[in-house]
């Protein structure tokens, strides 16, 4: 047999059941690995359940800094008796299977091209530890230790991560070290040198963080001033608000009174989340709410009232399967069109897509200012894998100097010295927004009645065709000022032939630059577009347009930013080929490489045809 | 359409201790039909604002979607307004009361609003008892869309599509109740004596009023056979109480007659002062409150007047401890924890 042999440079799969409390050990190895400097993406892989279900946690351990998720797995940690011998088939040929030895493999359990582990998790732990609470969460942190030293993983960044953990609390650190120690022990007497990868230390990494994508999106909406939230709890975006509510706790406690300076209100469905939001951005505050696919069908009549009445709305969707409730648990892009158009009549919706947490941080900050800026709902669109995995990205910085950008607003004193008269609707100064008022601020200026229904220039109801329709096309003036405001597309031309051309958004950034290396490899450079919002800038279409070959790489079913580029900025769909993976899993570099070099092969086919006259 | 009304003010109206004559706070003319219940309404509310002496543009005019929600058009015209959604004006409102906690909440919903499409978002505000004056003028029949039943109206009443209801009425007052109101009244438009105190009591209290006004729609639901019409709420109608709101600082005139009278001293310290029928009723005390609106639907009568109120209770921004300033007000300073704070988060995470 030969043994999968390789340093930093391989995957992990654990095996859980969900609610056993592996979140904290698997954490602890990933961790460890990121402390090594060594580039590490993990990945739950979890049911919608809160205790008995299989779950798993990949993590992918790899120097060349490519982290987006790999398919096949190195090792496998089985702790999970419901689903060990599929555990077991999973692994790669070569490959290890660590399993709790505490009960025999079955017959079934019989391949030969890979080294089984056994480490008797169970015993260790129930003779060293008495407490039946601790003893769940105990016997998983031996097998991090039993890692430690098959895969040479230098145990003082484990015990050190330990001793920070429970900085506060020492008394309840001894025992988690005393595991380690258990499982690493166990290890080296009984499987010396049988495992042939391992970990070491790299300076591939320099001040990198290790963040999900919620926690920075809840941050980011601290940072930039959001101080009233409406929500409704649903996977996987509750941990965006969670996070909010967590570092407000933290920065927005009123130090002389002890009140919160911060509104959070856990609203009876997404309806009354969006209402929430809307009724006090249109008062002047920020506001921001956090949901997923089934919440945005909730919300559009009223997304479709802020765009219309223009309200600046801060929205985040954490995708996930659809469609209905699909697969609550799992990752897809698969609601762009149903946020770029969310709801009834003309609309659309200025959309950003982060790829990390740092531009989650980055881009949700801006999505206030851009809001405020363009009075209109903007959607930051993360999904499952970027919002709720660990990811490795770049420190946030916060710039001291910033100012929000409120936007178009008079004040008392504004209203007063103003010559002409004030419209809320009316367009001065030709970039499609006009300016707004908030309610309380001036005597005898500046009210009016905002309403869904159709308006004039000075926020009349009227139902004059002429004076609507100056208003519909008012919007598209603001829409092309939108445009000019978006961040711009990431493009990297290597091939100045422009041959082919990839699009993508999104997590499926790291498995495309893994796939595009791979091909660089291989001979074929290949130009990338990476999007970063919508509406889109001409740099799309002149990338587009450039390419001879342009593949459009997605996490959904139906092409639907395909579909959007063909409607939106005109190109022909023969131009756009999809690359579509929508099994609810991360996309892979694998799957990217293998579709991109068969839709190439059978162009070639073609070509080859044509010239030959073709076939009859 | 709405159509402004002449700016032209006499030098000598009357004007209330903040300055404003009541011509301040009038809005556009109505567009709805002639003799509307909501007019009538309309016309309680300007009456209350202009005798407490609300300074007419601190005042947010929330409202839904249905002919009850296009008349904050018709009062306040120097206020913002906000006409939202079918049944969501609740949410809206919060939101905005959220942002801003000085403001005065005026919230106008009908009884498709509140009873039908957004029932959720009435129940919810009333359990967080958000500070909000909620008037939900109740025809009992879909007016904007010709007359359709709504979920308030009487089983057996018939309105002008000839049709008897079928089903069950929600009685809102009592919802209200039992979902943990603080303030609930129940006004008729055609008795503007009473409308204008209970309008009053409601923005003097700390928290969610509501007020189901009978709004009579005279061209839907204005029939003999309707219970909604006027003739019949005239005929039937049974006012547990008569009220008088004596605002914080002012005077009780009124003399009571001893065990018929009750005080209710409010948060911002003004007074309601009840007459009472029977002395033996207390208007804090919920069970009796429910009781009594089931005991004079058994005989047939609609109970009006304050039916409950409870002026000690917490408002949202109490409950969840936000700052007395206004957080629309809060600045970078205020909000944004700077770099610095940033960095110690990013050490955190490594």
């Amino acid at each position: 047999m030969n043994k999968r042999e390789s340093v930093n440079d391989f995957v992990v799969r654990f095996a859980n059941v969900n609610g056993s409390g592996s979140a904290s050990a698997n954490n602890l190895f990933a961790r460890a690995i990121f402390r090594l400097g060594v580039p590490v993406s993990p990945k739950n892989i979890f049911p919608s359940n809160i205790q008995g279900l299989p779950t798993w946690y990949e993590v992918r351990i790899n120097e060349h800094g490519f982290l987006g998720r790999r398919s096949g797995v190195d090792l496998a940690v089985a702790v999970n008796g419901q689903t060990l011998y599929q555990d077991y088939q999973e692994v790669l040929p070569g490959g290890y299977f660590l399993y709790d030895s505490t009960r025999e493999l079955s017959e079934k359990f019989n391949r030969d091209d890979i080294t089984v582990i056994g480490v008797p998790l169970t015993t260790l732990c129930n003779d060293e530890f008495k407490n039946p609470k601790l003893r769940q969460l105990l016997r998983n942190i031996i097998y991090v230790g039993a890692l430690s030293f098959l895969l040479d993983l230098d145990f003082s960044i484990l015990t050190e991560s330990i001793e920070k953990q429970f900085r506060k609390k020492p008394k309840l650190g001894e025992p988690n070290i005393k595991a380690l120690e258990l499982g690493f022990a166990y290890a080296k007497e009984h499987h010396a040198g049988v495992c042939r990868l391992s970990v070491r230390k790299s300076k591939k990494l320099g001040d990198e963080i290790l963040m999900d994508g919620n926690s920075a999106l809840g941050l980011a909406a601290v940072y930039a001033g959001a101080t009233v939230t409406g929500w409704y709890p649903i996977t996987p975006s509750t941990s965006v608000v969670e996070a909010f509510e967590r570092y407000s706790r933290q920065f927005r406690t009123e130090q002389d009174t002890g009140r919160n300076k911060v509104a959070i209100l856990q609203a009876e469905d997404e309806l009354a989340a969006i209402g929430i939001v809307i009724g006090a951005s249109w008062n002047g505050a920020r506001a921001f709410t956090a949901t997923s696919g089934p919440g945005i069908s909730l919300m559009s009549e009223f997304l479709g009232l802020a765009y219309f009445a223009e309200i600046p709305a801060v929205l985040v969707n954490v995708q996930r399967a659809g469609p209905s409730t699909g697969m609550p648990t799992r990752t897809q892009q698969a609601d762009l069109l149903a946020c770029a158009y969310a709801s009834h009549g003309d609309t659309k919706n200025v959309l950003l897509f982060p790829c990390d947490p740092k531009e989650c941080f980055d881009l949700g900050a801006d999505a206030f200012d851009l809001a405020e800026r363009l009075q209109t709902p903007v959607i930051v669109m993360l999904d499952l894998d970027l919002g709720m995995n660990d990811h490795i990205c770049a420190p946030l910085v916060w710039d001291d100097s910033r100012k929000y950008d409120r936007g178009k607003v008079l004040s008392a004193a504004e209203l007063d010295s103003r010559q002409e008269k004030w419209g809320r609707y009316l367009d001065i100064d030709g970039d499609g927004i006009c300016y707004r008022t908030y309610p309380g601020t001036h005597p005898t200026k500046g009210a009016y009645v905002t309403r869904g229904t159709s308006h004039n220039e000075y926020a009349g109801y009227t139902e004059e065709s002429p004076i609507y329709q100056a208003g519909m096309e008012r919007l598209l003036v603001k829409w092309q000022t939108a445009r000019s405001l978006m961040p711009p597309p990431r493009i990297k031309i290597r091939d100045t032939g422009f041959a082919v051309g990839v699009v993508f958004f999104g997590t499926t950034t790291h498995a495309a630059y893994e796939a595009i290396s791979r091909m660089a490899e291989q001979g074929l450079e290949i130009n990338s577009l990476r999007l970063r919002a919508f509406p889109f800038q001409d740099e799309v279409v002149e990338f587009i347009n450039r390419h001879q070959m342009i593949f459009i790489i997605e996490q959904n079913r139906d092409g639907q930013l395909r579909t959007m580029l063909m409607t939106e900025i005109g190109v022909s769909p023969r131009r756009l080929q999809s690359i579509l993976n929508f099994d609810g899993l991360p996309i892979t570099a694998d799957f990217i490489t293998k579709k991109i070099q068969a839709l190439l092969a059978d162009e070639h086919q073609e070509n080859l045809q044509v010239s030959q006259g073709g076939q009859a | 359409m709405s159509f402004d009304r002449p700016n032209f003010r006499h030098p000598k109206l009357a004007k209330n201790s903040a300055g404003y004559s009541r011509t301040d706070y009038e809005g556009a003319i109505s567009t709805l039909c002639a003799g509307c219940g909501h007019d009538s309404t309309t016309n309680a509310i300007i009456q209350a604002c202009f005798e407490l002496s609300i300074v007419p543009h601190r005042v947010a005019k929330m409202s839904g979607i249905g002919c009850s929600s296009k008349t904050p058009a018709y009062f306040l015209g120097k206020s913002h307004g906000f006409n939202a959604v079918h049944g969501r004006m609740p949410s809206v409102a919060t939101g905005a009361n959220m942002a801003n906690r000085e403001l005065l909440y005026i919230g106008i919903s009908g009884d498709g609003d509140t009873a039908s499409i957004g029932m959720g978002q009435f129940a919810h505000a009333l359990r967080r008892n958000l500070n909000l004056n909620y008037i939900c003028m109740n025809n009992g029949c879909y007016g904007l869309t010709k007359g359709q039943d709504s979920a308030t109206a009487d089983k057996g009443s018939v309105g002008k599509r000839g049709a008897p209801n079928m089903y069950a009425s929600i009685d809102l007052c009592e919802l209200a109740i039992e979902l943990g109101a603080s303030y609930v009244a129940r006004g008729f438009s055609g008795d503007k004596q009473q409308l204008v105190p209970l309008i009053k009591g409601a923005i003097a209290h700390n928290g969610l009023a509501f007020i189901d006004v009978i709004s009579p729609c005279v061209t839907f639901n204005n029939t003999s056979t309707s219970t909604k019409s006027y003739e019949y709420v005239r005929e039937h109608i049974e006012a547990t109480n008569t009220f008088d709101f004596v605002p914080l600082q002012q005077e009780i005139l009124a003399q009571y007659s001893e065990g018929a009278s009750q005080e209710v001293v409010m948060h911002d310290g003004s007074i309601i002062h009840l007459h009472k029928a029977n002395s033996s009723e207390d208007v804090t005390d919920r069970l009796q409150a429910v009781n009594k609106l089931e005991l004079e639907k058994k005989r047939g009568r609609l109970l009006t007047g304050l039916l409950y109120v409870n002026p000690d209770i917490q408002e949202t921004h109490d409950i969840i401890n936000s700052t007395l300033r206004p957080l629309n007000t809060l600045t970078e300073a205020d909000l944004c924890p700077g770099n610095s704070a940033l960095q110690r988060i990013n050490e955190s995470l490594r």
